[in-house]
């Protein structure tokens, strides 16, 4: 079966295509050279004047696991609000700030997204996470083993134990979760608000380890970095929340020494202290330090207004929020030894000082770095707004006008604290499809996506050129997902079921003796239960495991 | 597409094996025989398909892995008949039937994602048989949110734990072995020295709370039924309130006073109960004092709630439920999208009130737990050792989860998760396989309500 894709404008930053017009050849759900003249096409698509790009990658979207779950079942006025009846081809589910997972999937799908990465998977939890992600239907997914505040890893810090050793029990991690980066979270302060510690700056020390926060990142981004895992470590700083925390997080980007780190929602973390209400924007810093800084990535986080839900690892920060709730509950919790989670749902507000400025913040960041390969489109769903307000957040980042009609609507005493309207840049398409594409790939280790070129996975979405960014990215002309045609004017017309994406780099297998006494001696599940095999996942026939390539171990540390 | 195509091989990959089983020794076996889901099982599968217990235990372990395997035939009214014929005839039934109950639902993750799909496509309501117990906590998440912690952490944090309203060793056998009197624990500490304190409850065996050591633990009793005000109180001296009354349902107030104390000064305490020994109505209001006091004490120290008991897949049936309706049971798919209703979608209410007119009932762990009675068309997919007073329309023997198939099945703390063995070689059919079976039955015979 060839299916050709005729005479569209491509956008593919992974090849430098900016809005060439252009056919492409789709077969066995690969993207394959020009067929010989003689060849017959089965099928071809007149894509002459739309928008040619690949399927979207969202790096950072909590769509599986407790957590998510937890606030699943935590809110169900908020589903109440947006039940999912079902259709022709899909199964009923409600939507909103935390969608049951089939409908995450036709609605991931259904604005052109083909992979979604969740990136708080704690290892413990992993099996679970799997399973939510296993009934995610049409995209690819994968997720970030969250480590750092586990006490087998803080044991090795305090017994200053050598890289070579941190580095197998990394990687034994990543194996045994099935996942695909590592993420860090509130490093150590999940295990110091154990031991009572109510906030951890980054040189300050977990009580009972004696380890700070810096000592973890360096730790772990080099563990990364020398296990050749594509995707830097994931890093959500200290004092998610706190004003003043642009300092810790300034002081973060130099932690790791140069290895690479990626910091994610990072509106949430680059708050000042001015003003008279002792809340600031600190993004020109941020920003400004993103741009000198090679080694760092970012997406941001960004806030949109109305309900959503708040759920995340970092229990400390989750216990301190909690209060600013709306409505007014939340679930925090230790586990395992291992992490923890706070779920706290919240109500942005456009005239609320504080919300309106983080409204502003985040956009300011968008728009002050430079490079927009080391910066993603995220709202940290559901954290700062469901994923579904992404098209809306293209056109705040693509339209000045409109960023500005909006601008005007927030608290004016936010207004006051802000220059972004002083900010003339526009967003292109190309630029769009870096930060949500060809960057977004090459970040998360993905060698065949995000990108259009012979051999990629034929994921691919065509929108209608309009005007008005958000009514195009909303609602795709097409959608193919591996191939395949899963979407037509925005709505599913075929339900496939995605893969997951991993790594699995070269490690010592003779950790698993330590780690086999410690399990036995400590733990409530024994260590082969703790693995997840390929198989759980390929379960049913309905997904299965694709292992992206690692780039092989780097220089051995001495 | 091949598989192989779409991987890069990568020059840097490693596989880890598991353990090889000894030829007839299972190790690291889960045990769903209660929430605990303890995996360090060791069954010896005898060339009979009898199974063993071989390393310690409780007695529920061992009534669950060495039952006999009975291969019982599908009945309708009664009468042997083949698999086909049985799956027909519930299709029929469904097909029929305006407002479908699926209840029981005594199934693993693999099993409910299966009747998930089912109750979606039929229009079903869901309930579990544990609902009225499980929603005592779900409805204080829903309300309130709540301050929890995990078994590992108990293992190896508590220092203070509080059990209110049960001695926890009737549900979970193993809790204090595991849990409180390990030897060794991660921080150090004398794990002999954890004090144990029993609020409310009468006659219970409190013998499980005593030390290695021989120290005794606090035992203040009261009739189940007057902890809403016990635990009331309790949480009105943890706020630093004064009580006028000299006791409390029979518990001097110095007694709760220095408990309350005792919360404030231990450094990791937890508080525990289990929600089906909080047997009367409106418990869900005792849970919500009792997490409350929980988050008063978080303001200055760390304690944390533990719900315990659970069994008959009720965690895996809630988990799996709510991410794929986006609600826990109680639910209904009677309107074409879900609905979530504790009240209204009530087993015993749907039944007496005549709302619901088919009944499709799932124990699969437990030949025990069967369906009530009722005159509705009833479809039972059960353990094949079943009994019934009323022989349902059609009966349908589906194998056991962690014996006779694979599975996957949420812990009482809901954040782990544990596979589930086979152990024996079953003619019977998972509850995945019949479940759909009947779904293509409906579809091939265009009976699809929809």
């Amino acid at each position: 079966m060839l299916i050709k894709l005729t005479g569209g404008r491509v956008y593919d930053p992974a090849h430098q295509i900016d809005g060439k017009v252009m056919d492409i050849y789709i077969r066995n759900g690969r993207i394959v050279e020009a067929p010989r003249a003689d060849e017959k096409i089965s099928q071809e698509y007149d894509l002459r004047g739309k928008v040619v790009m690949a399927g979207a990658i969202d790096m950072h979207t909590h769509i599986g696991g407790g957590k998510v779950n937890i606030a699943r079942m935590m809110l169900p006025e908020d589903h109440r609000a947006d039940p999912v009846a079902h259709t022709e081809f899909c199964r009923p589910g409600c939507g909103h700030a935390v969608p049951s997972t089939l409908t995450t999937g036709y609605r991931y799908a259904e604005m052109g997204y083909t992979a979604g990465f969740e990136p708080a998977m704690m290892p413990v939890n992993a099996r679970q996470t799997h399973l939510e992600m296993g009934d995610t239907p049409i995209i690819d997914k994968g997720g970030y083993a969250m480590l750092g505040s586990d006490d087998y890893f803080l044991r090795m810090l305090t017994a200053k134990q050598d890289q070579n050793a941190i580095n197998d029990y990394v990687a034994w991690t990543m194996h045994a979760s099935q996942a695909i980066g590592i993420k860090v979270v509130n490093p150590g302060g999940i295990s110091a608000f154990k031991f009572n510690q109510r906030a951890l700056d980054l040189d300050e020390l977990n009580s009972h380890y004696q380890v700070s926060p810096r000592d973890v990142l360096k730790a772990l981004s080099r563990a990364v970095h020398e296990l050749g895992v594509p995707h830097p470590l994931h890093v959500h700083a200290n004092n998610l929340g706190v004003p003043g925390n642009m300092e810790t997080t300034l002081k973060t980007m130099g932690a790791s020494e140069g290895f690479p780190m990626h910091l994610t929602h990072i509106q949430f973390h680059s708050y000042g202290t001015e003003g008279d209400r002792k809340f600031s924007s600190g993004a020109a810093a941020i920003a400004e330090s993103i741009n000198k800084h090679k080694h760092i990535s970012a997406d941001v986080g960004q806030i949109l207004f109305g309900q959503t839900v708040t759920a995340s690892g970092d229990n400390m920060r989750q216990f301190a929020n909690a209060a600013h709730g709306s409505p007014k509950k939340s679930v925090i919790m230790d586990i395992e030894c291992d992490g923890g989670c706070g779920v706290v749902p919240f109500k942005y507000k456009d005239q609320n000082f504080v919300n309106a400025l983080q409204w502003a913040i985040g956009l300011e960041i968008f728009l002050l770095v430079d490079d927009p390969w080391r910066v993603f489109l995220t709202t940290d769903h559901p954290n700062g707004a469901p994923f579904t307000s992404y098209p809306h957040l293209i056109k705040l980042l693509m339209d000045k006008s409109f960023r500005n009609d909006m601008f005007t609507k927030l608290n004016l005493d936010a207004q006051a604290m802000s220059t972004l309207t002083s900010i003339d840049r526009e967003y292109s398409l190309y630029e769009i499809a870096i930060m949500t594409r060809a960057g977004a790939a090459k970040l998360v280790g993905l060698h065949d996506r995000g990108h259009l070129g012979v051999g990629a996975g034929a994921d691919i979405t065509v929108y209608t050129d309009q005007p008005d960014r958000e009514a195009m990215f909303a609602k795709p002309d097409y959608v193919f997902k591996d191939g395949e045609l899963v979407v037509r004017n925005g709505q599913v017309i075929k339900v496939t079921w995605g893969s997951t994406h991993t790594v699995k780099p070269e490690f010592d297998r003779g950790i698993e003796k330590d780690l086999k006494k410690y399990f036995d001696k400590y733990h409530t599940m024994n260590m082969e239960n703790f693995k997840i095999r390929d198989d759980e996942i390929a379960e049913d026939g309905r997904g299965k495991v694709i292992v992206q390539a690692c780039e092989g171990r780097r220089e051995k540390s001495e | 597409m091949k598989e192989n195509e779409m991987q890069h091989p990568g020059k840097s990959q490693t596989e880890i094996s598991t353990t090889p089983a000894n030829d007839n020794v299972r190790n690291h076996v889960t045990c769903p025989a209660c929430g605990l889901l303890c995996d360090d099982t060791a069954i010896e599968q005898a060339e009979t398909s009898a199974l063993k217990v071989i390393q310690k235990g409780c007695a529920k372990r061992v009534r669950f892995f060495e039952q006999a395997l009975i291969e019982s035939s599908p009945r309708i009214a009664g009468k042997p008949t083949s698999l086909e014929a049985a799956v027909n005839k519930a299709a029929k039934i469904l097909a029929d039937s305006n407002l479908p109950l699926f209840a029981g639902l005594g199934t693993e993750v693999q099993g409910m994602r299966a009747v998930m799909q089912l109750a979606a496509s039929a229009g079903a309501t869901l309930d579990h048989m544990n609902s009225d117990s499980s929603l005592r906590n779900t409805l204080v998440v829903q309300n309130a949110g709540w301050i929890v912690t995990t078994l590992t952490e108990v293992r190896n944090r508590v220092d203070l734990l509080v059990v209110i309203g049960t001695d926890i060793v009737s549900y979970n056998p193993r809790f204090f072995e595991r849990q409180i009197w390990n030897t060794e624990s991660m921080f150090g500490q004398n794990t002999s020295n954890r004090e144990v304190v029993y609020l409310g409850g009468r006659g219970l065996d409190t013998s499980h709370g005593i030390s290695p050591d021989g120290i005794k633990p606090t035992v203040l009793e009261c009739d189940v039924a007057q902890l809403p005000a016990v635990t009331a109180a309790l949480h009105a001296l943890v706020a630093g309130k004064e009580l006028s009354a000299k006791s409390i349902a029979g518990i001097p107030t110095e007694a709760l006073e220095k408990l309350a104390t005792r919360l404030h000064q231990a450094k990791y305490s937890v508080v525990t109960w289990v929600s089906s020994a909080l047997d009367y109505s409106h418990a869900e209001l005792t849970v919500q004092s009792i997490t409350e006091t929980i988050i008063k004490l978080n303001e200055k120290t760390r304690c944390s709630g533990l719900p315990l008991g659970g069994s008959e897949g009720d965690y895996s049936a809630n988990q799996t439920s709510t991410w794929i309706s986006g609600y826990p049971v109680r639910n209904s798919y009677q309107q074409g999208y879900p609905e979530y209703d504790p009240y209204h979608f009530d087993t015993k209410r749907l039944l007496q009130s005549g709302e619901a007119d088919s009944l499709l009932w799932i124990n699969s762990f437990n030949a025990e737990r069967t369906p009530p009675v009722t005159a509705l068309p009833t479809i039972v997919l059960g353990h094949a050792a079943s009994q019934f007073d009323r022989e349902p329309d059609v009966f349908i023997p589906v194998g056991t989860p962690g014996i006779d198939h694979i599975g996957t099945m949420f812990r009482i703390d809901s954040s782990v998760t544990l596979p589930l063995a086979k152990l024996r070689t079953s003619a019977t059919p998972t509850l995945s396989e019949v479940i759909t079976a009947i779904e293509q039955a409906m579809k091939l015979d265009g009976l699809d309500v929809d």
